[in-house]
């Protein structure tokens, strides 16, 4: 029987702009920050109030996972916002909404209501969409 | 008309929170950050908290905490640290970091050293091996 998600992972195009975007926007937390030799980096990062879920910022780039090919296409389709990567969750969306905002992140929906409570979408810096809501009380 | 109002009081609490965010580290009190979202003190309190489950001064202090937890995982000493996040003496820091952590601070630098040395010295212990496997870092 399957209990819990202990890694996910988010494909970034660049890992220093990613840390900036997800430990000092969103807030998130770092996990893991450790070169593992020949410039690549692990690197995981948790919501605030979920330590045990680490979400890895994985860069794409040419080497025994990706070739060039592949680079080319994952770059392409995530710059052109293809991807919706995970629904997070927050106490008062119009609250976090304007925090966000204020710091520069970008949102393609504001908070709309839905028949589950309220949502809004945003973007992470390599193009990677979001719903952020917060469900009917 | 009513969704207005509402989104204007939130974005006057929002900046009071960027305030604290932003000026952790310096004197700042419930006044300074009141004024920040021009409300009356108690008001200012009720709606901080109704908002972000803390009273602004619980606030800062978490948010003091979280930069000291930063400062002692890059070996900055105790007494740098308090100072750089905005306590008036270290022991004051330790009583309060020691309150919210459950460890005092040289205990938490201690643990947090020893992790930082395990990761340098294997960090595949903290890597999946799946993905270690796939990206080539492991044979």
């Amino acid at each position: 029987m399957i209990t819990k998600i202990t890694h996910t992972c988010i494909y970034v195009l660049n890992q220093d702009s990613a840390y900036d975007f997800y430990v000092n926007k969103l807030g998130f937390k770092v996990h893991t920050d450790a070169p593992m030799g020949e410039g690549a980096r692990w690197l995981t990062v948790t919501p605030p109030e979920q330590p045990e879920l680490e979400i890895t910022l994985f860069l794409i780039a040419e080497g025994a996972m990706f070739n060039k090919e592949t680079v080319s296409t994952m770059t392409a389709l995530i710059k052109k916002g293809t991807f919706g990567a995970a629904v997070f969750t927050c106490k008062d969306l119009l609250a976090t909404y304007e925090e966000l905002k204020a710091k520069g992140v970008v949102f393609k929906k504001p908070p709309t209501k839905e028949f589950y409570g309220m949502e809004a979408l945003f973007t992470d810096d390599s193009g990677n969409w979001f719903s952020l809501s917060q469900a009917n009380s | 008309m009513e969704q207005y109002e509402k989104l204007y009081l939130y974005k006057r609490i929002v900046r009071a929170k960027l305030f604290i965010d932003d000026h952790y580290a310096e004197n700042i009190d419930i006044d300074n950050i009141a004024d920040q979202a021009s409300f009356s003190k108690y008001h200012f309190i009720r709606l901080f908290k109704s908002i972000y489950g803390k009273t602004p001064h619980n606030y800062l202090i978490k948010v003091r905490i979280d930069k000291a937890k930063l400062l002692l995982s890059a070996d900055v000493s105790v007494l740098e640290t308090s100072m750089a996040i905005g306590f008036d003496s270290p022991t004051s820091f330790t009583a309060v970091f020691k309150k919210l952590v459950r460890k005092t601070p040289s205990e938490f630098q201690k643990d947090a050293k020893m992790r930082n040395a395990a990761i340098n010295q294997n960090p595949f212990l903290f890597v999946p091996n799946c993905y270690a496997e796939t990206n080539g870092w492991i044979k």
